[in-house]
């Protein structure tokens, strides 16, 4: 459905968008994630036919985002980053302008415009389509934007940061109705919120310092963050230097710290792989006949690894940047 | 078309809910009416020529002010990145925001019969000159706007807009003018050919001049040219 090969972007002299490829099949809902400036926001203009690309080529179902911008055009609904919309019309006028400009014959625009209306709670529980839109809430103009997108019901929905600015309840939402709308459109969703992309999306696509540093499935991606594990111990009965020499003799431990905590040492063992080494140290313990209180085992995160990643490839397109 | 007339709509419905094409407007009116007044009490002489050389000089400040926001305020909003990805084409948004103007303007034009309904209640003007001045005022108005859309083209700041216009409308206007007046070979023989005025002159006197027709109608499409390659070139920026 969505193909981009060799994608790359400069502003001026800012690399923006790094070479990026990846693919996306029909029926999908694509997470983008990547922190602010990774150039998610950019990818999604070029996708949308707003901007084009400096090198590389985007198609969008069969269409060539340069060559074919009307046909793809047509082919996407888009709601931008800051849900731009015009204060001074009504709901309803607004929807109305943008029904005409998609091409909905006017006997269907009433029809289109009360099924986003619906969809989008516009209409239902509080009735807003007679508000003028600069009067709204940002959670309303967020869901107007939405409804705008859908409203010629494209086969590809395009949103940057669809949940930015919502309260809890709008963001669950959203997430929601998200979900719903993935059965019949291709989604593409950029964020820089790891949660809200692991709990919307089957696919993510991690992007940061212009450059794709993971993409995979949810499942696959967890399984392949699964770093290495590590321990935290609170023990007593010995100066803390020694506990940690002891506990650094351990097999497949890397590397100890230690802290004191109010009479106690804290110790933090990184470890060379998954495996649960607690057993072994409680053993050393009991051996010595030192005191424990608390033994904890903690593996890596999405979050974590999410966070590594990004550092690193922000720190080599600065050095590519400065080259 | 069909998009270009929506857009249009909406450009007018824009201009009627917001104070600024009011207040525009009623400043329009109040600096014409004065000068007609003027004219009438001094000249004491029931002709419309100066009445259409005054309007079309607060024009030269009046469109811009009308067609400042019209690109600069999408730019401003961010609007334009869902104008631009919607299925129309540069040609029909600048087209579109251009005739929505233009309809504005002739609403405006339209209330300035008033004064001709005065003078023929207490004179007899021309009919002729009537007719020929506000054709005139319809094609001085159609230059004018392009002129503004392009201004508005360049910039996201509505004020850099209105300046830019009315420095182009004021040189084309007033500083030709002057150059000529002033003699300066060759230059004078340059501002002479682009002198907006002067191709007014004949309009407001009552005659109608092909020469005049070609200038205004050359103008308003090299200005929409314009605005049209200015909003393509965003793209590529």
């Amino acid at each position: 459905m969505i193909d981009v090969k060799h994608l790359t972007k400069w502003y001026g002299r800012v690399l923006a968008v790094d070479d990026i490829s990846f693919h996306v099949d029909k029926g999908m809902i694509v997470g983008f994630l990547g922190p602010n400036g990774a150039g998610k926001s950019t990818t999604l203009k070029i996708l949308t036919c707003y901007q084009p690309a400096t090198r590389g080529k985007v198609t969008i179902a069969g269409h060539d985002v340069l060559t074919e911008s009307l046909e793809v055009r047509s082919d996407i609904g888009y709601m931008p980053e800051a849900v731009p919309l015009y204060p001074e019309m009504r709901v309803n006028e607004l929807l109305m302008f943008r029904a005409a400009l998609r091409d909905i014959p006017p006997a269907q625009r009433q029809t289109a415009i009360d099924r986003v209306a619906e969809r989008c709670w516009l209409s239902k529980p509080d009735n807003v389509m007679r508000r003028r839109v600069g009067e709204l809430s940002r959670g309303y103009k967020q869901r107007v934007g939405l409804a705008e997108a859908m409203l010629h019901n494209p086969p590809v929905l395009v949103l940057d940061e669809p949940t930015i600015g919502l309260d809890p309840n709008q963001i669950r939402a959203m997430r929601e109705l998200i979900q719903e709308l993935g059965a019949d459109h291709t989604i593409i969703l950029s964020s820089h919120i790891l949660a809200e992309v692991e709990q919307t999306c089957g696919d993510i696509i991690v992007i940061a310092g212009g450059r794709i540093v993971a993409a995979g499935t949810t499942e696959a991606l967890r399984k392949k963050v699964g770093t290495a594990a590590q321990i935290t111990a609170e023990l007593k009965g010995a100066e803390p230097p020694e506990l940690a020499k002891a506990v650094a003799g351990l097999e497949g431990v890397q590397r100890v710290d230690h802290s004191p905590i109010g009479g106690w040492t804290r110790l933090t063992l990184k470890c060379d792989d998954k495996a649960d080494r607690r057993a072994e140290v409680y053993r050393l313990v009991s051996e010595k006949g030192w005191q424990l209180r608390e033994l904890r085992s903690t593996v890596g995160t999405l979050e974590d690894f999410f966070v590594q990643v990004t550092y690193e490839q922000n720190m080599q397109t600065a050095q590519r940047m400065a080259q | 078309m069909r998009k270009t007339l929506t857009l249009a709509r909406r450009e007018l419905m824009a201009c009627f809910v917001s104070p600024i094409a009011y207040i525009i407007g009623a400043g329009f009116l109040l600096l014409s009416a004065g000068w007609f007044f003027v004219n009438i009490r001094i000249g004491g002489e029931a002709s419309l020529r100066p009445l259409f050389d005054g309007m079309a000089v607060i024009m030269v400040l009046a469109i811009p002010l009308l067609t400042m926001g019209l690109l600069s305020r999408e730019f401003d909003r961010g609007t334009i990145e869902t104008l631009m990805t919607s299925p129309v084409t540069d040609t029909q948004v600048i087209l579109g925001k251009f005739a929505g103007v233009m309809a504005f303007y002739l609403v405006l034009l339209a209330s300035t019969v008033v004064f001709l309904g005065l003078m023929i209640a207490y004179g007899r003007p021309d009919p002729g000159v009537a007719l020929t001045g506000y054709l005139g005022m319809i094609l001085l108005g159609a230059a004018y706007v392009s002129v503004g859309l392009f201004a508005s083209t360049l910039t996201r700041h509505q004020i850099v807009s209105a300046i830019v216009a009315i420095a182009i409308l004021a040189s084309l206007v007033i500083l030709m003018g002057f150059i000529v007046r002033m003699g300066l070979r060759p230059w004078d023989v340059l501002a002479d050919h682009l002198n907006a005025m002067k191709y007014f002159k004949d309009f407001s006197r009552g005659v109608f001049d092909t020469r005049g027709l070609i200038y205004f109608l050359s103008v308003t499409a090299l200005f929409l040219f314009l605005s049209v390659k200015t909003l393509e070139s965003r793209r590529w920026r």
